[in-house]
């Protein structure tokens, strides 16, 4: 089925989402959608599905217009889609999931979950999914529930299959096996729409390349593109992404440069099922260094990281910041201690919406002088503070006492990390510092995580951006599992990384690597080749 | 958020588990307590079974106090003995433990409540009035599962109970007919269930807060209605009209399962329908897939093409009428006209019930019948004398709802979208 | 899919999938660009702002309600019932009677809450005045303490329990020690709140240690409450020696009472002046204190104040405590500066209408006061109304007042009025900052 996308334009309010764009997708294409953080590919992909309608231009399917009211339209008109965070009800079992919508009815109108099952069963076999229909998805790994979310869309009989940033929560690995299940779908007759943000992967695995930017195409790619072309085409932009991190600074006068500063020790922690999910985990930076946790989203990264913040306890080990053991102590008293902490969920963990930009900005301090002396608080003092720390960090806002949900989500990230940089801190441990936020702030978060580096703190840095972990870290700790399979120097090659975060011990994956190439290996050594960053 | 990334808890993973001892020094302090039922003295209780009509006659029974206690303090020595060896082996404990120790905790308080006292005490009579007691509450529960099972929290049953019961009266007045006054019941529970998805789905005002204001609103409206029209014209208006008991041929001739369960008015029948129904129809219909789709994860069902909106008014109007339909209890029910503010706070145990029940209509209906239990044994003792005000008594059953939300039930899980609003 | 989403009721809602650097639709900076439209004047502006306002809102579902109160009474008077048999033959004369029950009923209401210039003498003319103020001050008191409440995001629904303990301690001190003047009456009232504080403070306990439910735990204390205070009026320490009621001994008005602030036949006492400087105490709390930000923090998002350092359980515990104080205090309102005597009745329906206050306030300090200070009058009214029609149509009006203030986009529907987000460009020349995308 040929799908075309003309003049598509879509505003929120005084935004652009989406200007004028046009995009066709010819049967069996694998086409992939570039473009960075708010660049609009979402909306468009929700454009398509049905969710919103647009202001102006119109879609058409094998050259006949067609208006979508809803996503029940769109799946009867053969298109399927696959967000980038999962539509799965976490309680329902996987043939519960495929009934959810399509609904085969048996006796007297009752849901028919035999046949639900039956087809899960079908399309797994014929793919190559291996799921158990009556597995419960909340117990599911992420690749698996990735691959019912496939299987939703395919039982529908999509021919045309949005998959919104597939990659994000994959290793390497796993992403080759997507590849593969892509390459049969196409071969099955199957268009496939793929969104991301990672150059990389694009040229190794679309046909066709749509790039977006600021809610236009700016550019397109394909097979009789030469590489230089492609390459230029994708560093057509002002800013760059990878950040002169510069040497480990050895030569300080500081007598204790260099030393551990932060040291986790035989971290466990158990979830409340009594499941492990940090097991036995040993992390030391050392002053003016960063170090990156690789790895995939739930291998027990967010689970270490709130346990070094005080918001769960841990069952054995200790986390010693300068020789101070954090362990039993609060919230408030380790953040007094000197941990800084920039949360993984801004929105839910991190700023207060309803909350002025001026009081987030002191909402870890708002206790202590200038802001307060006793219980009365100062408001001069915190205005004083937000115009300060608006100027530094360059927040754009209408006035601090503004709510922050008035702000950009860069902006709001800007406000978390600039009120942790406004006080002395001894570590500071920052969980996905970037994630979604534009191109150009996060090049400002780059720059100030490495300067708290420059001034001597120790920075821990939880991302399951590989390219994030290439451009900011100096030594690399691979979770799989809850475990840490291995620190690394921050050159060490991508598809050795990959290999860690699927649980393969340091040697063995050298070993493995050397042999066998992934698609997105492959693409770093001709990204190196040609210097794109 | 982390995806669970193990499968399955292994066998080393389980031995480090805290070990959950709340279980087990609940029961251990019962069986403390029950031991002061051990202060009988040389009587004997006599325990009624049999009623009128039955198949056969189970004559009286009548136990030595001591004796029958001390075996019954051992049941519970022994079901406590179980729950530390299942917490010790961190395995679940069961129904049929509590099921046990319940039965045999509450035999000896009878025993002792009735030892060396020529009043009987009237077993099937206690269950039969706690079935009656529970219906208001039964319907409660089940409105409350049907509409929050959906993500609508439905704070306003005691609303629409009252509203249930005023024009079930009023229509059964005019009509002299008891039946027809129980049929427009669930007309005014869905008129309130109506304004509760009116003000909550549409306008996204916290559910909680319109459910009290709405009970509020339907106590005004009520009690100025009963104030004016109703007094003024009570014979038209407000006379009593009752349901008689239907009893099931051959069925309600059983001893003690007879009389409680198959001797009852046709508004109990349908309770017993209505649970049957929302049980299947939850789990093993589309409706019932739907809704707790839009419950857990409104978003997912809405990309499925589901109206989350609709679904939504739908089941907070087909849950208002429900609870309309046991608020006929109050009045065409029992026998009783109208009076002010008749629903005496039973909505608010009937959330209670839900919640215990987490949520599902098996588990609500059985937390129902354990309160309406309850205020059948306060009933009962306040008429056996029992020595202890009944005031007191009356707090009981509100008490044991706080232990249960705190200390029983604790950190359940609700739907997940439970007074979130769905915004687009 | 509907093309106008209505907006949210309560707070500007924070649609979690905005796209990426789009400014949020209420309160957003204009981006500095080619404009589309007239420039605004300030008048224009002004007019708009007033139009759009909340208080206008808050005015206008205060109408709708009284009108809807008038149906009620006008279905309910049986003049009206008699001349609407014949409505056909003669229309007027039901028209005639929908008026006088309507007229009779809220004119009873405006001369039993704020002049009544049928009186005799200037004193009873203007003591209406003091008799909303009288029922005011429990109302406000209540108020204040679920509005404490409600910021921190706990539904205290428990007033009514709260109040009742207060009364409880706060009569027993009372009528049963012997204390100089000054002391005895500041003691009684601070055991009542401290009566009131424990009560809230078990809900809030076992939240912050347990997780449960607080509407489900103060509603069952409530019911709890109620049988305490029926059961201790039966015991020895509470009763009048020899008397079968159930009421308490006599508060000695001389030296346990609030003192009149004015000569009787005036209610009114010193217990109002406790409600203004209560109303300046939390509002000192709320905006100005360390506690107020972890209060307002912990109720906004629980996650992120955990993650800042705040304690959420030791803020859930104290705002309970805090706020059963306040219910406690507005029980000493009744028995020591009212009723005098402790009786089962002694909360009345004050529990459930200080949330009704609490909700017309927004939870703001000042608005409490206000919607204290209504509602009193419509009880106040109220009382007099009896004689027309059936005090519960108060009941009524209250309850359609906060479901209209709860859902501002419906009242402004009905009456056509514009949404403060529709908001034009500001004034040329206004400075505007950069909008990134």
């Amino acid at each position: 089925m040929k799908l075309e996308l003309r003049g598509i334009t879509k505003t929120f309010g005084s935004l652009v989402a989406n200007d004028h764009i046009d995009l066709v997708v010819h049967p069996g294409e694998i086409h992939a959608l570039l473009g960075e953080n708010g660049a609009g590919k979402s909306t468009l992909m929700n454009v398509l599905y049905g969710l919103y309608r647009p202001d102006d231009g119109e879609i058409l399917l094998d050259d006949e217009p067609v208006a979508f009211q809803g996503p029940g339209d769109a799946v009867a008109a053969g298109i399927g889609m696959v967000h980038q965070h999962f539509m799965l009800v976490p309680v329902f079992t996987v043939a519960e999931s495929l009934a959810l919508g399509y609904e085969p009815t048996g006796r007297a109108g009752m849901l028919d979950l035999e046949e639900a099952r039956r087809r899960v069963t079908e399309i797994s076999d014929r793919f190559g999914f291996d799921i158990d229909p009556d597995a419960v998805v909340e117990d599911l790994p992420v690749g698996a529930q990735q691959r019912v979310e496939i299987i939703k869309a395919l039982s529908r009989e999509a021919r045309v299959l949005i998959l919104d940033e597939p990659t994000a929560v994959l290793t390497p690995q796993e992403t080759d096996e997507l590849i593969q299940i892509m390459r049969e779908l196409k071969s099955a007759g199957t268009s496939i729409v793929f969104i991301t943000h990672k150059l990389r992967e694009v040229r190794a695995i679309a046909d066709r390349v749509t790039v977006i930017r600021r809610g236009a195409v700016v550019g397109e790619a394909g097979p009789e593109t030469s590489e230089g072309e492609f390459a230029s085409l994708m560093v057509g932009r002002e800013v760059q992404l990878s950040v002169d991190k510069g040497a480990l600074t050895t030569d300080t006068t500081d007598a204790d440069a260099g030393a551990d500063a932060f040291v986790v020790t035989d971290l466990t922690v158990l979830d409340p099922a009594g499941t492990v999910v940090v097991d036995h985990v040993d992390l030391s930076v050392r002053r003016g260094e960063i170090m990156a946790v690789a790895g995939v989203q739930g291998n027990g990264q967010t689970e270490l990281t709130e346990t070094i913040l005080g918001l769960t306890e841990p069952v054995t080990g200790s986390i010693r910041l300068d020789g101070q053991e954090l362990i039993g102590r609060t919230v408030k008293q380790r953040l007094r201690a000197g941990l800084g902490f920039v949360p993984e969920d801004r929105s839910t963990d991190g700023v207060i919406s309803s909350f002025s930009v001026a009081e987030n900005l002191v909402l870890d301090q708002y206790d202590r002088p200038p802001f307060a002396s006793g219980v009365a608080m100062s408001p001069a003092a915190v205005r004083r503070n937000a115009d300060e720390l608006v100027a530094e960090f360059d927040i754009r806002l209408g006035s601090p006492a503004d709510p922050i949900s008035t702000l950009s989500g860069g902006n709001q990230q800007k406000v978390v990390i600039a009120r942790e940089m406004s006080r002395p801190l001894r570590a500071l441990v920052a969980s996905q510092p970037t994630r979604g936020v534009d191109v150009g702030s996060i090049e400002f978060m780059h720059k100030r995580l490495v300067a708290e580096r420059d001034n001597g703190t120790p920075v821990l840095i939880v991302s399951t951006e590989l390219d994030e972990v290439y451009a900011l870290a100096d030594r690399v700790a691979v979770m799989y599992r809850g475990r840490v399979v291995g620190v690394v120097p921050a050159d060490t090659d991508r598809d050795v990384l990959g290999l860690m975060m699927a649980g393969v011990p340091l040697d063995e994956a050298r070993t493995q690597a050397a042999t066998h190439r992934t698609t997105l290996g492959e693409a770093d050594a001709v990204a190196d080749h040609h210097d794109i960053p | 958020m982390s995806a669970a990334v193990a499968t399955g808890p292994r066998a080393e993973e389980r031995a480090l588990a805290p070990v959950s001892w709340r279980w087990p020094i609940i029961y251990a302090v019962f069986t403390l307590v029950a031991l002061a039922f051990l202060r009988v003295g040389d009587g004997a209780t006599t325990f009624r079974i049999s009623r009128a009509g039955d198949f056969f006659e189970i004559p009286d029974v009548s136990l030595p106090a001591l004796a029958t206690n001390l075996v019954l303090l051992a049941v519970m020595a022994a079901a406590t003995a179980v729950a530390v060896r299942r917490a010790l082996r961190r395995a679940p404990i069961g129904w049929w433990v509590p099921a046990a120790f319940g039965i045999a905790f509450v035999l000896a308080f009878l025993t002792w409540v009735g030892a060396g006292r020529t009043t009987l005490i009237p077993l099937t009579t206690l269950l039969a009035g706690a079935l009656a007691l529970s219906v208001p509450l039964v319907f409660g529960a089940m409105s409350g599962v049907i509409c929050e099972r959906s993500g609508v929290i439905n704070i306003a049953i005691e609303g629409q109970l009252l509203a249930g019961a005023f024009l079930a009266a009023v229509v059964g007045s005019l009509t002299a007919s008891a039946y027809l006054g129980m049929a427009a019941a669930p007309i005014a529970g869905a008129l309130v269930g109506g304004l509760l998805a009116f003000f909550a789905v549409r306008y996204w005002v916290d559910q909680i807060i319109v459910g009290v204001v709405l009970n509020v609103l339907v106590v005004g409206l009520t009690s100025f209605l009963f104030s004016t029209v109703l007094t003024e014209n009570s014979a038209v208006l407000n006379a009593r009209q009752s349901m008689p008991d239907i009893p099931i041929p051959g069925l309600a001739y059983i001893p003690v399962i007879g009389p409680v369960l198959f001797r009852q008015s046709l508004l109990v029948y349908l309770m017993y329908a209505a649970v049957i129904a929302a049980h299947i129809l939850l789990f093993r219909s589309r409706w019932g897939l739907r809704t707790r789709a839009v419950g857990e994860h409104p978003k997912a069902a809405d990309t499925v093409g589901i109206k989350v909106e609709r679904t939504r008014v739908v089941n907070t109007v087909i849950g208002g009428a429900v609870a309309g339909l046991g608020g006929a209890f109050f009045t065409v029910g029992s026998g009783l006209a109208f009076g002010r503010e008749m629903s005496a706070g039973q909505g608010y145990i009937a959330l209670a019930a839900m919640i215990l029940g987490r949520w599902s209509p098996k588990g609500a209906v059985a937390a129902a019948l354990m309160f309406g239990f309850a205020r059948s044994l306060v009933n009962m003792l306040s008429g056996a004398g029992a020595g202890i005000s009944s005031d007191l008594l009356l707090m009981l059953p509100y008490a044991v709802t706080i232990l249960a939300v705190a200390g029983f039930v604790g950190r359940v899980r609700p739907p997940a979208a439970e007074n979130v609003p769905y915004v687009k | 899919m509907s093309d106008e989403t209505p907006r949210p009721a309560t707070e500007p809602g924070d649609p979690a999938d905005r796209p990426e650097g789009a400014t949020a639709r209420t309160g957003g900076t204009p981006a500095a660009g080619p404009q589309d439209g007239p420039i605004e004047t300030r008048t224009r502006e002004l007019l708009r702002e007033v139009l759009s306002g909340s208080w206008l809102v808050s005015l206008l579902a205060i109408v709708l309600a009284l009108l809807a109160g008038a149906v009620l009474i006008a279905v309910a008077d049986s003049d009206v019932q008699e001349a609407a048999g014949y409505f056909f033959a003669r229309p007027a004369d039901t028209l005639e009677a929908v008026w006088n029950a309507v007229y009779a009923a809220y004119e009873a209401l405006f001369r039993g809450a704020v002049y009544d210039f049928r009186a005799d003498s200037p004193t009873r003319a203007i003591r209406p005045v003091t008799e909303t103020l009288t029922f005011a001050t429990p109302l406000i008191l209540a108020g204040l303490g679920l509005a404490v409440a409600f910021r921190a995001g706990l539904l205290n629904i428990g007033g009514q329990g709260q109040i009742i303990l207060g009364a409880v301690f706060g009569a027993f001190i009372g009528f049963s020690a012997d204390l100089p003047v000054v002391l005895h009456v500041t003691l009684a009232a601070l055991g009542a709140a401290l009566g009131g504080a424990i009560w809230a403070g078990i809900a809030g306990v076992l939240k912050a240690k347990t997780g449960a439910n607080e509407v489900i735990v103060t509603i069952m204390l409530n019911n709890i409450g109620l049988y305490l205070v029926a059961y201790l009026l039966t015991t020895q320490a509470f009763r009048v020696p020899g008397s079968p009621n159930p009421i308490s001994p006599q508060i000695p008005t001389e030296t346990a009472a609030y003192p009149l602030l004015l000569e009787a036949p005036f209610r009114l006492h010193a217990g109002f002046l406790l409600a203004i400087l209560a109303t300046g105490a939390v509002w000192w709390l709320l905006d100005r204190s360390t506690t107020g930000f972890e209060i307002r923090a912990a109720g906004a998002n629980p996650h992120a104040a955990r993650t800042a350092g705040i304690s959420v359980d030791r803020v859930v515990i104290l705002t309970m405590v805090v706020s059963g104080a306040l219910c406690g205090l507005a029980g000493s309102a009744q028995v020591l500066g009212t009723e005098h005597v402790l009786t089962g009745g002694v909360a009345a329906s004050y529990g459930f209408d200080a949330i009704t206050v609490a909700l017309l306030g927004r939870s703001k300090p000042v608005g409490t006061f206000l919607a204290g200070v209504l509602f009193g009058a419509l009880r106040a009214g109220g009382v007099l109304m009896q004689s027309e029609t059936s005090i519960d149509i108060i009941l009524v009006v209250q309850s359609i007042i906060v479901l209209l203030i709860a859902a501002p986009p419906l009242v402004r529907s009905v009456f056509r009025l514009p949404s403060p987000d529709a908001r034009p460009r500001r004034r040329a020349g206004a400075a505007t900052t950069e909008v990134t995308a």
